[in-house]
């Protein structure tokens, strides 16, 4: 479940714990943008501390490296991965290549840590235009990526166009990620809201990105977690009409019946594997509640 | 590994401590300062010692600005600040 993910800095102590209380589904250490260049090596021992020592509880705990152009990202997996986070996620990536070289690194320090093939899973952020051409190439380049994340900042700079709270300029890009990743089957996650106080902006631009198909939104602000993680739940309506589905699955079968009707309306395969979903992600809250 | 230059790690926010190294030629020197330093102060000074002994610096003036750093804060800007005082001192003209 990744209805909110929360970025913190990862060379700021003081955030770095307020992860082990915030309402976050994840948690994405930064080492990227957050970070002065100078600083690198500094995250990268601070996050190790935090992963070794931090009881984030159930939260996943994400670490966005720094791009695979960049001289940093070798040195920030050889710091961070003995500390065991469970994604990595890569800025940047504009094609399956990318993930592919991250993979094989990966690859390689689990068999040096004598870890299981594939434990550390890959969640690209995709923040060019390029990016998002080649979506699907990236979603599909490994089985360990688990979901695509869009970036909306760098994006909109890299397409020259300002970046608005209506977002029409990234509809494209959005669009594309949640086919590409639901043809991969996996997870879409939407650029974060970055206006920390238009708390009634946010819960409109979330509701959108929801009802488009993505799985959850990035958050840079703990005042935005309740917002989006309300959005990204089953409200009491859906998870009653999920139980009814259910129920009258259920009994069609009960007296052999092909074709079962809630409300005078047909329910098909697709109606139940959404009814399904509804009642997973239910079940998921209810657990870390 | 050796105090071979100045450096400096952390910052003086929050959970955080600013540490600074210099060489020194004398026996290692450890300075605290923090607001719990009445309650924890020798166990903190007494970590500091064991984990640059076990990195083998012997030599070396250290000081800790603690803002109320957890243990492994204090670790991490150690381990940083180390590595950071015993690179090699820069020649004139910017190489290593």
């Amino acid at each position: 479940m990744r209805r909110s993910m929360m970025f913190l800095p990862g060379n700021s102590p003081s955030m770095l714990i307020n992860g082990c209380v915030l309402p976050a589904d994840s948690l994405i250490l930064d080492l990227e943008d957050a970070v002065a260049p100078d600083q690198k090596d500094a995250a990268r021992e601070l996050v190790r501390g935090a992963l070794e020592h931090f009881d984030f509880g159930r939260r996943e705990i994400v670490v966005r490296i720094n791009d695979l152009e960049s001289p940093y990202w070798e040195a920030d997996l050889a710091t961070i991965l003995p500390g065991r986070p469970s994604v990595l996620m890569p800025p940047k990536v504009a094609s399956g290549a990318t993930i592919q070289k991250l993979a094989a690194a990966l690859g390689a320090k689990e068999k040096e840590l004598g870890l299981a093939d594939g434990c550390f899973k890959i969640l690209p952020l995709i923040e060019t235009a390029m990016g998002v051409e080649k979506a699907l190439e990236i979603a599909q380049a490994s089985p360990r990526v688990v979901a695509l994340f869009l970036g909306g900042e760098d994006l909109s700079a890299d397409l020259r166009c300002p970046r608005t709270k209506e977002g029409k300029e990234i509809f494209y890009a959005r669009t594309r990620l949640i086919v590409a990743a639901r043809a991969s089957g996996i997870d879409v996650i939407d650029t974060p809201f970055t206006d920390t106080d238009d708390l009634e902006g946010l819960k409109k631009d979330a509701s959108f990105a929801r009802s488009l198909g993505f799985s959850g939104k990035a958050v840079i602000s703990p005042r935005h977690l309740e917002t989006v993680n309300q959005v990204f739940s089953p409200g009491e309506k859906e998870i009653l009409w999920a139980k009814d589905v259910m129920a009258v699955i259920a009994e069609g079968k009960r007296l052999g019946k092909g074709a079962v009707s809630l409300h005078g309306k047909m329910v098909d395969k697709p109606i139940v594997m959404r009814a399904e979903q509804i009642l997973a992600t239910a079940r998921a809250i209810e657990e870390v509640r | 590994m050796q105090i071979r230059r100045e450096a400096i790690a952390g910052t003086l926010e929050s959970s955080d401590v600013l540490i600074k190294m210099e060489p020194s030629g004398h026996p290692l020197e450890v300075i605290l300062s923090s607001p719990v330093k009445a309650q924890y102060g020798a166990s903190i000074e007494a970590q500091v010692r064991q984990w640059l002994n076990e990195a083998g610096v012997s030599v070396g003036r250290v000081e800790l600005e603690d803002k109320g750093a957890l243990d492994c804060t204090i670790m991490a800007r150690l381990k940083t600040c180390l590595a950071r005082a015993s690179e090699p001192e820069k020649a004139e003209g910017g190489q290593a």
